[in-house]
């Protein structure tokens, strides 16, 4: 009720009595012709002596139609209303029966109520047989859930199911630790529903493999068994190896791919171990074939018939040393040194496929067309193809790069046990030729594309070589890979025995978490919802963050295992008066992370949601006050709890998150802390969504435009 | 005629009975102890043959191979490699390099002089 609505309903009643005295005394004294002057002047005569009386009781009069007019309206236009909200409220809630206390009631209103309260028991005894039968059936279902997840969790991979965009549909506890594991300082979980697959894995490495996977199934490899393998380097050096299973269309024609299975492998330890046992072996073998070289040659010395006494003697003495230095070898505890790197693993993949890809690439990169020469049908490389191809492509750029406009060519050959990758270069008629002096130190140069190491070290990896050879015809340079064949050739798929098991049904396959766009209905998207405590209220006058909640919501769901709860060093004192509010002392936030640590985090914690807030604006002014000094933007779409609530509740008057919680029925516990405030704004946010709905605010769009329009949006921005 | 011959090894183990075997045989022998001596004594004395070691201090034997090929003046020079690194893929390295031919340690003397002399005639 708007004070202005009660203060016309009170004024309306008097004014229209004083209207219709005068008007009626003007007709009547018109009606009476010309002996209504000598009564007009009687009138005027009374009006003067009893004219006190008559404006007293036109007062009483009009006050009395004001009161009946505010008990009228109460009763009448204030009830309803409030039954109304009541009743939206009570349809969108789950199993309540009973009404929020409606104030001001009437006999029909409390009749009606205790209609739409048996309505409710009906609706939710409904609900419980219709909740029984859908209990029963889905029990199978969540017994094959729960032996899943059980397979999951034994499995000896990490694994993760992840939609097309890699928002990640389904993951195991293995692949969590996996994750922390790669970012041990990360305060926040990488990995999560609807969360990003691309945090944890290189976009690039997936991308690749899915490539491979289309490719083998363009050569016509049935799709259930073209998986690709892939390795790839954390920033923090981490070793992943990654098969990728495209999840494809059962039955529609075109095949589409709806998302894919990963399973990951960290073989950083296994890989450094054995290249190390490895390295030291073939260091080993090096040097007892050096030993035994020059003493077998010393030996085969001796054996000449006219040795000279002084010859015998330096033979003799070539093989004692030998001995000696063999024996110090074995002897020492000769540890294989740290700066041994990691061997990388390799799969097999077939000459084409890599033409293929890496055609593609260097494609790209070129911006021009790439002249290739044809390759064996049945050539299969043992080789690390993403990091082949991005050596390839560090080469090309480099070529580009020295000018000249050269035209890139690719061949890919068998030479006995090996094949050869060149990558040469044509220059266009007239142009002085590259400088091969630019080039021959270009495979050492550390490179972005391969995780810093060098091209050299790429082919290291598959015991190859490179080098810049010429063309033995025209004498023009090109670099040349040697690289491995495969073992065995790859058979052909295996035929599907009886189909892929179904052991559970991906139906979040369909729900696709892609950036929150106005377009998209509330129910699907992903919220962050936060609260900031801080030092006071005055963000430019120097006050700062202590203490950040944050938790998501994911279609409707709160995710309370996906929270940040975290206290933060405002690096200046926190003033008293604000202690008994939030609690928080200055030894208590000591040595925490600073905001500048912390602001990373929540952002990557909030990527692709919405931000949700209670009084929102209050945090938003925090957060964007640090954007200059942290270089993130918080550009999210916002929504605030405080300006939802005045769009349902327009007749309430207050919109505190203690009021909306108490009519949404929301219990709140841990008031003022952040992140008890972040939960109880995310249950009422949750609950506002269906209410939200009725009132036709079912886009994010529409629920910002809203709220732009709210009065409180006018008041306080 | 005598010929001259380099041997380049960092191992004096091996330049001792290299030395004494192809010297032997009538040839003029010089010796290195690092790449770099050895593509030095390369250009000065335009040996016949070269024998080397792949792995030595200074430049490799990969290298010197390479700087050779690459030299008119002397790119017609025998090379014959002489390794305990016996990998195919190093001795695939050491063909592509430019190498004549490629014997991997261990070897037996009468094997390399019998290549010795392929590569002379």
């Amino acid at each position: 009720m708007t004070p202005r609505g009660l203060v016309a309903a009170m004024l309306a009643p008097g004014v229209a009595l004083a209207l219709w005295a005068v008007l009626g005394a003007a007709l009547f004294l018109g009606a009476l012709g010309s002996s209504g002057t000598a009564l007009r002047v009687a009138a005027g005569a009374a009006l003067e002596t009893h004219g006190m009386v008559l404006i007293l009781w036109w007062l009483g009069t009009a006050l009395l139609g004001a009161w009946l007019a505010r008990r009228l309206y109460r009763t009448w236009v204030l009830a309803p209303s409030r039954l109304l909200a009541a009743t939206r409220i009570l349809a969108a809630q789950e199993d309540a029966v009973s009404l929020p206390d409606a104030a001001p009631a009437t006999p029909a209103t409390r009749a009606l109520a205790a209609e739409i309260e048996s309505l409710a028991r009906d609706r939710n005894e409904l609900r419980a047989e219709m909740a029984q039968l859908v209990e029963q059936a889905s029990r199978s279902v969540a017994e094959q859930r729960d032996q899943l997840a059980t397979l999951m969790d034994e499995l000896d991979h990490a694994v993760v199911v992840c939609n097309r965009d890699g928002r990640i549909l389904l993951f195991n506890a293995r692949m969590r630790r996996l994750a922390r594991n790669l970012s041990p300082q990360e305060v926040t979980e990488l990995v999560g529903l609807g969360r990003s697959i691309h945090a944890v894995l290189d976009p690039a490495a997936i991308a690749h493999a899915l490539e491979t996977v289309d490719g083998r199934i363009a050569r016509g490899v049935p799709p259930h068994s073209a998986v690709a393998q892939v390795v790839t380097a954390t920033p923090l050096g981490h070793l992943l190896r990654i098969s990728l299973a495209p999840v494809r269309h059962a039955e529609a024609e075109d095949n589409t791919l709806r998302g894919y299975v990963l399973l990951v492998d960290d073989i950083t330890r296994d890989q450094q171990q054995q290249a190390r046992r490895e390295r030291a072996l073939l260091r080993m073998a090096e040097q007892g074939r050096a030993s035994i070289a020059n003493m077998q040659a010393a030996l085969e010395m001796l054996d000449y018939p006219d040795l000279a006494p002084a010859d015998h003697d330096r033979f003799l003495g070539v093989i004692r040393d030998e001995v000696a230095r063999m024996r110090d070898r074995l002897l020492s505890e000769d540890e294989p040194g740290p700066e041994l790197a990691a061997r990388w693993p390799l799969h097999d993949m077939l000459a084409t496929d890599l033409m293929a890809a890496a055609v593609r690439k260097l494609q790209a990169t070129a911006n021009a067309p790439i002249t290739t020469l044809p390759v064996a049908e049945d050539l299969w490389l043992r080789i690390d193809s993403f990091g082949l191809i991005a050596a390839l492509d560090h080469l090309a750029t480099r070529i580009l790069s020295l000018g000249a406009d050269p035209v890139l060519w690719l061949r890919l050959t068998r030479a006995g046990g090996h094949a050869h990758l060149d990558l040469g270069w044509v220059l266009r008629e007239g142009l002085d030729p590259i400088d091969a002096r630019d080039l021959s130190a270009l495979p050492d140069e550390p490179t972005e594309a391969c995780a810093a190491a060098s091209v050299r070290d790429v082919v290291d990896r598959h015991g190859g070589e490179i080098w810049l050879d010429r063309n033995r015809d025209d004498g023009r340079p090109f670099f040349r890979l040697l690289l491995p064949l495969a073992a065995v050739e790859t058979a052909p798929a295996d035929a599907p025995i009886g189909g892929r098991p179904e052991f559970y049904d991906f139906d979040l396959f369909a729900a696709a978490h892609a950036e929150a766009g106005d377009a998209r209905p509330l129910s699907a998207l992903a919220f962050t919802v936060f609260d900031c405590e801080t030092t006071g209220l005055d963000p430019l006058g120097g006050d700062e963050i202590i203490q950040l909640g944050a938790v998501r919501i994911l279609n409707s769901r709160l995710l309370t295992g996906e929270t940040i709860d975290q206290l933060v060093d405002p690096q200046r004192p926190i003033p008293e008066a604000g202690i008994p509010i939030h609690g928080i002392r200055d030894e208590m936030v000591r040595g925490k992370p600073t905001i500048a640590q912390v602001l990373p985090v929540f952002h990557r914690f909030a990527e692709g949601s919405v931000l949700v807030g209670h009084n929102v604006a209050f945090d938003m002014r925090f957060l964007k006050l640090k954007e200059a000094a942290t270089g993130l933007r918080f550009d999210h779409p916002v929504l605030d709890t405080l300006l939802l609530s005045s769009i349902l509740h327009p007749a309430e008057e207050s919109h505190s998150l203690e009021a909306i919680a108490a009519r949404l029925g929301v219990q709140i516990g841990g008031r003022h802390t952040a992140l008890g405030d972040a939960l109880a704004t995310a249950e009422v946010f949750r609950r506002m969504i269906p209410l939200l709905e009725r009132q036709g605010i079912v886009t994010l769009g529409q629920a910002r435009a809203a709220s732009d329009r709210s009065q409180f949006a006018r008041l306080r921005y | 005629m005598t010929l001259t011959v380099l041997i380049a090894d960092d191992e004096p183990n091996i330049l001792v009975s290299l030395e004494f075997m192809l010297r032997r045989e009538g040839h003029r022998i010089l010796t290195a102890h690092d790449g770099t001596e050895a593509l030095d004594l390369i250009r000065r004395e335009r040996p016949a043959l070269v024998l080397m070691d792949a792995t030595m201090p200074g430049l490799t034997g990969f290298e010197v191979c390479e700087a050779v090929r690459a030299d008119p003046s002397i790119a017609g020079t025998r090379i014959l490699m002489l390794s305990a690194k016996a990998r195919p893929t190093d001795i695939a390295r050491g063909l592509g390099a430019g190498a004549d031919a490629y014997v991997t340690k261990p070897f037996s003397a009468a094997e390399l002089l019998e290549r010795v002399r392929g590569l002379l005639t």
